[in-house]
């Protein structure tokens, strides 16, 4: 086997005038070495895998090569000569905005339009609603606040890596840690011109993932290099390299307005949002607009969503993608609202909260959801209702992710002992194989032991959307209840056939088919396992299948509260408490529910205490590792108080919502909150540092 | 370069291996003894993720070099269960559901399996500085401490 490694961009912007590869070609040990041209599809994808004309960030892949040892490879990189012609770097969204503004793609036009000039603003996306000038003018008080939120990268443990093999007839194999195999087929695919059916990927166990394994960086590379050298090829990138090249989330500007009246109705609320893409378009933008005002039930908003490329790398999904952003700066200005009411923050969400039956501001009408179930647990939380420590700060705020469906499917396999084998596509980032197992035990009424979910590889299994949107538990999960329906339909014909009834003279009941009541038939009730072992007389192997595009995937909203304790001389901002109160619909395994909105909470407190990219004025990043882009340790947290509300989703067998991307969104604004309300003023910005809030205090005294 | 053999003990059994000079332990643990519990998160002593005892000592094993582990004793997660039998560490991690991707979890095991035996009786405080040199980025750190205290009163007041 050979080890793949990449040479990365030294510059954050530059055209590439030319790359030979031919010394490292001669090193001794180095049998393949690819450059853009190896990558000759997958449009912005393509390029983002391996720079073609232009590199657009620093650390962006320009060639790689395979050698006998990692050590090799890595000393062969220094052999290429690649020859730049450096271009000002874009490196913030004022820059890239400003009339005259350096270009990161000269072809690019605001939403296609051609007939205006190029800009560096890919989209704007707007949602509105009523009359927003006359709702402001009805208003007794308006606040408005214009709010920064830095990159965060996902800071999964496993850095990515993958294994490609190609055999004679063209042929490819890939082994890589991603939320999504098939996927990763037909980007690979895309990216190399191949087809889908020449490339089987085999997904491994996960190391986190949280949004950033859902596209790929080394694949195709891996695939073209063991085609080069007709050797399989592993490359893993280090730390540094995950920094620096993989997708963290957009930095945001967000400027937003509220007026209400003085009993807290509110009458309009604007946000102005412009996102952070990387170097090609495609910030989650639209998921920025669709959650900022979700919470409320308004007649008057405009919600308006700017998608604006940078000289940095390109943005993956980070859990809830764009919500924490928008969020922050809305749920900051209803903060500043309720103190101008002399309101309880949460009496202000309650008076306009949206309810079963509100039109969200994206359009469709929310069946049952649980915003007021969950206002009102806080409300009546024992965390809540005791104040905070003498000098502590609270702050409250709501969390929102609409959750997503798509497609999936699922295999049931019986054994001859009646054990089941459930196959699915879903790649498990938090224990959903659990899930499954549960709602199968549940809808079979068999014991939880006697099943066990494998996650199949793109030849193994059916297709399934990609494992993100906390979509698995709720689509997935649903596949495979259908796919027991269909097992046990399947053991009902059985059951008929032995005991020469009719199919609706069967009925399953605790794992068993027995006759109907009122049916006259002397025979004892035939089990999973008695069914399964006698399948050969009946009709072939017991295999129940289920194949559908999940729809109604039911929204998910949160509230959070943090006490904190700010340290005057430092300026250190310590978690002293926090609280998560979320709706999980039907919480299949509560112990990881909780641990969905433990672990959401305190990357949210991470991003909003310490995480973030900081950049040179070169547009290099200066803390490309765990030392210096500091996430949360143990030591740093408090524990995280969960209560789970339970209202069903209406469009779910057993009423599951996702659970999974909620938990990040709120933690940044009851952060900045509690902040607010420790210091007596409000830091616009995060992350809460302690050089910013120590610089804020000194400028206050 | 010439590659080097080293005898060491692993998880109480003596051991031969061939590691290239340059190799960390990590990567002898992981390629050259296919000890993969071990798992590399960072490679810079940042993560915790491939901690393992040296001599009794808990080390990244990422910033070791394989060469040093000659004539030394080595304790991965490998070898923490007692055969088929979980320590209580382990059993309490899969209580109190203590992990959710689980590639952090080998080395806070042998973070925690050091503690204990350093200190039965810790503090919330006293484990989670303790801790503090593993990151995990699933849990939100309740669920470990939890599992960790429940550990050391059952170990403290065994059943």
């Amino acid at each position: 086997m050979l080890h793949g490694k990449i040479l990365r961009s030294p510059h954050a912007h530059a055209r590439i005038k030319s790359v030979d590869l031919s010394e490292a070609l001669a090193v001794d040990g180095v049998l393949a070495a690819v450059a853009g041209k190896d990558i000759p599809g997958g449009g912005d994808l393509g390029d983002n895998v391996l720079a073609k004309e232009k590199v657009l960030y620093h650390g962006h892949a320009v060639a790689a090569v395979a050698a006998r040892s990692a050590f090799i490879a890595e000393q062969a990189l220094e052999k290429i000569k690649v020859e730049y012609e450096p271009l000002k770097p874009v490196l913030s969204i004022d820059d890239a905005i400003a009339a005259g503004a350096t270009l990161v793609n000269e072809s690019l036009h605001t939403n296609g339009d051609t007939s205006q000039s190029a800009s560096n603003i890919a989209a704007i996306t707007k949602f509105e609603r009523g009359d927003v000038e006359k709702g402001l003018s009805d208003a007794d008080v308006v606040v408005e606040g214009t709010y920064r939120v830095p990159t965060a990268h996902q800071g999964y443990i496993e850095p990515h890596a993958c294994t490609a093999t190609i055999n004679e007839e063209g042929k490819a194999t890939v082994w890589c840690c991603t939320q999504g195999q098939f996927d990763v087929r037909s980007m690979t695919a895309n990216c190399l011109n191949k087809q889908v059916s020449d490339i089987r990927v085999i997904p491994s166990e996960i190391g986190g993932g949280f949004g950033g394994k859902t596209t790929i960086y080394l694949e195709p590379i891996a695939v073209k290099l063991s085609e080069l050298s007709g050797r399989p090829v592993k490359m893993v990138m280090s730390r540094e390299e995950v920094f620096r090249a993989t997708g963290p989330t957009s930095a945001t500007l967000c400027r937003v307005k509220v007026g209400a009246k003085n009993d807290g109705t509110i009458t309009a609320a604007t946000a102005w949002l412009a996102y952070e893409a990387g170097a090609f378009a495609g910030a989650p933008v639209g998921p920025g607009c669709m959650s900022v005002l979700a919470p409320y039930d308004l007649e008057n908003f405009r919600i308006e969503g700017h998608d604006v490329l940078v000289n940095k790398p390109k943005v993956a999904a980070y859990r809830a993608p764009g919500a924490p952003q928008s969020m922050h700066a809305m749920e900051c200005a209803l903060d500043e609202l309720a103190r101008k009411l002399d309101m309880d923050p949460l009496d202000l969400r309650l008076k306009n909260a949206a309810d079963e039956g509100t039109v969200a501001p994206y359009g469709p009408q929310f069946p049952a959801i649980g915003l007021r179930a969950c206002l009102e647990a806080a409300k009546a939380h024992p965390n809540y209702t005791t104040p905070p420590a003498e000098g502590q700060g609270r702050g409250v705020a709501v969390g929102f992710w609409f959750n997503i469906g798509m497609q999936s499917s699922a295999e049931i396999r019986i054994a001859e002992n009646g054990a089941v084998t459930i196959m699915e596509g879903s790649p498990d980032i938090g224990g959903s194989r659990a899930s499954m197992c549960l709602m199968a035990a549940e809808t079979l009424g068999i014991p939880y032991e006697n099943i066990n979910a494998h996650v199949g590889d793109t030849e193994a299994t059916g297709y399934c959307n990609t494992t993100g949107g906390s979509r698995t538990t709720f689509a997935t999960g649903m596949a495979v209840i259908e796919a027991c329906e269909d097992i046990i339909a399947q053991c009902k014909e059985r059951a008929a056939l032995t005991w020469e009834l009719d199919v609706d003279q069967v009925d399953w009941e605790d794992g068993q088919a027995v006759p109907k009541p009122g049916v006259n038939a002397d025979v004892k009730p035939l089990s999973l396992a008695d069914i399964a072992r006698s399948a050969g007389r009946t009709g072939g192997p017991l295999l129940g299948r289920a194949s559908l595009n999940a729809q109604g995937p039911g929204a998910s909203f949160s509230v959070n509260w943090t006490d904190v304790d700010v340290d005057h001389e430092t300026g250190k901002v310590d978690v002293k408490a926090f609280t998560a109160v979320q709706d999980a619909g039907r919480a299949i395994h509560p112990s990881y529910v909780e641990g969905q909105m433990q672990g959401g909470a305190v990357q949210g407190l991470g991003w909003a205490l310490n995480e973030e990219y900081i950049y040179d004025a070169e547009g290099v990043m200066e803390n490309a590792g765990f030392l210096d882009y500091r996430v949360p340790v143990t030591s740093d947290m408090p524990m995280i108080d969960t209560q789970i509300v339970e209202v069903p989703n209406p469009s779910h067998p057993y009423g599951v919502r996702g659970v999974g991307e909620t938990p990040i969104v709120a933690p940044l604004a009851a952060t900045s909150n509690a902040v607010r309300d420790a210091l007596g003023f409000r830091i616009n910005d995060l992350p809460l540092s302690p050089p910013r809030v120590l610089a804020a205090i000194d400028e206050i005294d | 370069m010439a590659k080097v053999h080293i005898s060491t003990t692993v998880n109480g059994q003596p051991m031969d291996v061939l590691v290239e000079p340059n190799d960390s332990l990590l990567d002898t643990l992981r390629d050259g003894l296919g000890l993969t519990g071990t798992k590399e998160g960072c490679a810079t002593g940042d993560c915790g993720a491939c901690s393992v005892m040296l001599d009794g000592r808990l080390v990244c094993s990422c910033l070791v070099l394989g060469a040093e582990a000659e004539g030394k004793t080595i304790d991965t997660i490998e070898g923490v269960a007692d055969g088929d039998g979980l320590h209580v560490i382990q059993q309490k991690f899969l209580e109190h559901a203590a992990l959710q991707c689980g590639i952090c979890t080998p080395g806070f095991i042998v973070a925690a399996k050091a503690l204990l035996e350093k200190n039965p009786n810790p503090d919330e405080t006293t484990i989670r500085y303790w801790l503090a040199g593993n990151l995990c980025r699933c849990t939100g750190y309740d669920k470990i401490v939890r599992a960790v205290q429940d550990a050391a009163h059952e170990l403290a007041s065994p059943a």
